[in-house]
């Protein structure tokens, strides 16, 4: 694999999605939304900076995996839709660089976007308290350790189906993602059996997306252990390598018609 | 000589609707482009011309069969270095302005930067679109897209350039434009792969011509051994005679104004037309001999199918 190559495909998608409007917009809503955490603390009664703090950071993983999704998805799609991938194929590149420089391309994109959302974020909160809290840094990266991986689904699912369907498919992975932790509790109650077998397996399979929450640690002060920040980081590294690998796959031997 | 392209008994199906159905669109195509050679790969819509394409260039993988590109197996990297290619109704990426567009070729080729503004500098003269170098390509025409395309397609100095429909959608001048680019191409020794429906194109450029037909390569050499020198009639236009004299020489097709346009399939006759004119104190405007052109032998060869 040429490195240099990945690299070249990779800006040039860069390139492609700062063109994009859509990404604008989003994250032009996601200013909206933190800045709107704002308006909320007035609403509360008791510590204001914690409805900041927790709405804000809800925003910029949401907004984040938005534009994962919604850019994502027609990534690859487009590329054969537009008949564009007819000439770069033709070129002395390998299937998997091109696959891999897209998704490089679209982290390194979300990576700019994550830092704009932060960059309010963290002026409205030092307004608030007027100090700068490291922790929110480790919150923010844990989020976009898990943006790498909803890419890697997103890639995923352009390789072989419409931007419509890959965007509703890589949306039921976050939902399905950040509500897996609920089987756990679903396999404590369930009688023993086949049917809690069932549960174990799906426990296992399924994407566990809470492992790069850590909202209530931060909005509560509670200390962030770095085995878990590591832990986390490993598992989104390691999944999204995995969704990657299979996305290699499906794609290699596509026919481009 | 060496062998450019070869091709061995390559086919190519695809499977189609709800209920996948199978239908093969190459069967059996076997070609050999030589080096320094224009060749023309010429066929009626859906004869499976972009298929061949396709398949010679890794983007979809035949059923069966062998691929060779400059000696070495088609999907070899190292081969493709050596291909320029532009497809049929260019997209390109239409955020990146002309040059972006042809620099972030040749990157993939790791060409270095200073070479790379040399080339890209020629390349946009070449196809005469300096002016709209620091345009987006959203802003193009069809044939500035086309033209963008070709410079794109010669970015890393190929050997061999595949063109598929390169003069569609472009006005006279520049199909005359890109005519003589290709030509150009042939004289600093590249070999083209021109692939059109467009006969007169093929038959002013070509050395080489292969004819496929429903997935067939029907008729395959050189073009001035397909196209015979032989004379298929004489059209002769004349004014000041009767249309009803010349009814014995040939063939009186119509009449503008008082001209008359006469097919004459007899060498023989010709000499007695023109005696008969003389007499009648009128006047030959024209006499063309016409051969057989490359447009007879396709149609002859569709017509069955």
């Amino acid at each position: 694999m040429k490195i240099r190559t990945v690299q070249v495909i990779a800006l040039n998608t860069f390139k492609e999605a700062i063109r994009d409007r859509i990404l604008y917009l989003l994250l032009f809503f996601a200013a909206v939304a933190i800045l709107f955490s704002r308006v909320l603390a007035l609403l509360t009664v008791g510590d204001r900076i914690k409805i900041i703090k927790d709405v804000g950071l809800a925003s910029i993983s949401l907004f984040g995996a938005l534009m994962a999704i919604l850019i994502g998805t027609g990534l690859v799609y487009k590329e054969i839709e537009k008949r564009t991938i007819f000439t770069l194929i033709s070129k002395p590149i390998r299937r998997h660089e091109f696959l891999l420089g897209k998704y490089f391309g679209l982290v390194l994109t979300l990576f700019v976007m994550l830092l704009c959302m932060s960059v309010i974020f963290l002026v409205l909160i030092f307004f608030h308290t007027w100090t700068v809290e490291w922790n929110l840094l480790v919150a923010i990266f844990a989020v976009f350790i898990e943006l790498i991986l909803i890419t890697a689904v997103a890639v995923l699912f352009s390789c072989f189906s419409t931007p419509i369907l890959s965007s509703l498919f890589a949306l039921c992975f976050y939902l399905i993602g950040h509500f897996s932790w609920s089987l756990e509790t679903l396999i404590k109650k369930a009688r023993p059996g086949a049917g809690r077998t069932v549960l174990r397996v799906l426990d296992a399979v399924l994407p566990d997306l809470e492992n790069f929450n850590l909202k209530t640690e931060v909005v509560h002060g509670l200390p962030i252990s770095a085995a878990h920040v590591l832990y986390a980081t490993a598992y989104g590294v390691v999944y999204a390598a995995f969704v990657l690998t299979l996305a290699v796959l499906i794609f290699r031997r596509r026919d481009f018609v | 000589m060496n062998t450019v392209i070869a091709i061995d008994n390559v086919r190519k199906s695809f499977s189609t609707g709800f209920i996948p159905k199978k239908k093969e669109i190459l069967k059996g195509i076997s070609l050999k482009v030589e080096a320094g050679e224009i060749f023309g790969y010429l066929g009626p819509n859906g004869a499976g011309k972009t298929t061949t394409i396709k398949c010679v260039l890794g983007l979809i993988f035949p059923d069966e069969g062998r691929i060779e590109l400059c000696g070495r197996p088609h999907l070899d990297p190292r081969a493709k270095e050596r291909v320029g290619f532009l497809p049929e109704n260019p997209y390109f990426y239409d955020y990146l302005t002309a040059r972006e567009f042809l620099d972030f070729y040749g990157q993939l080729f790791e060409i270095e930067k200073a070479e790379r503004d040399r080339r890209i500098v020629s390349l946009l003269h070449l196809v005469g679109m300096e002016k709209a170098a620091g345009l987006q390509l959203r802003k193009f025409s069809r044939g500035m897209l086309q033209r963008v395309g070709l410079a794109q397609a010669l970015i890393n100095e190929p050997e061999l350039v595949i063109l598929d429909e390169p003069l569609g959608g472009l006005d006279p001048i520049g199909r005359k434009e890109i005519r003589d680019i290709i030509l150009r191409l042939r004289e600093e020794g590249k070999t083209v792969f021109l692939c059109s429906h467009i006969l007169q194109d093929i038959e002013m450029l070509c050395d080489h011509v292969a004819i496929i037909v429903g997935g067939r390569i029907m008729s395959q050499g050189r073009t001035s051994d397909l196209i015979s020198e032989k004379v298929l009639f004489t059209e002769i236009t004349v004014s000041g005679v009767e249309k009803s004299d010349l009814a014995p020489f040939g063939e009186s097709l119509t009449a503008q104004g008082d001209r008359t346009l006469l097919k004459v399939f007899e060498e023989g006759k010709i000499q007695d037309v023109m005696d008969l004119v003389r007499r009648n104190g009128g006047r030959i405007h024209s006499l063309i001999p016409r051969t057989q052109t490359l447009e007879d032998i396709f149609v002859d060869m569709v017509k069955p199918q």
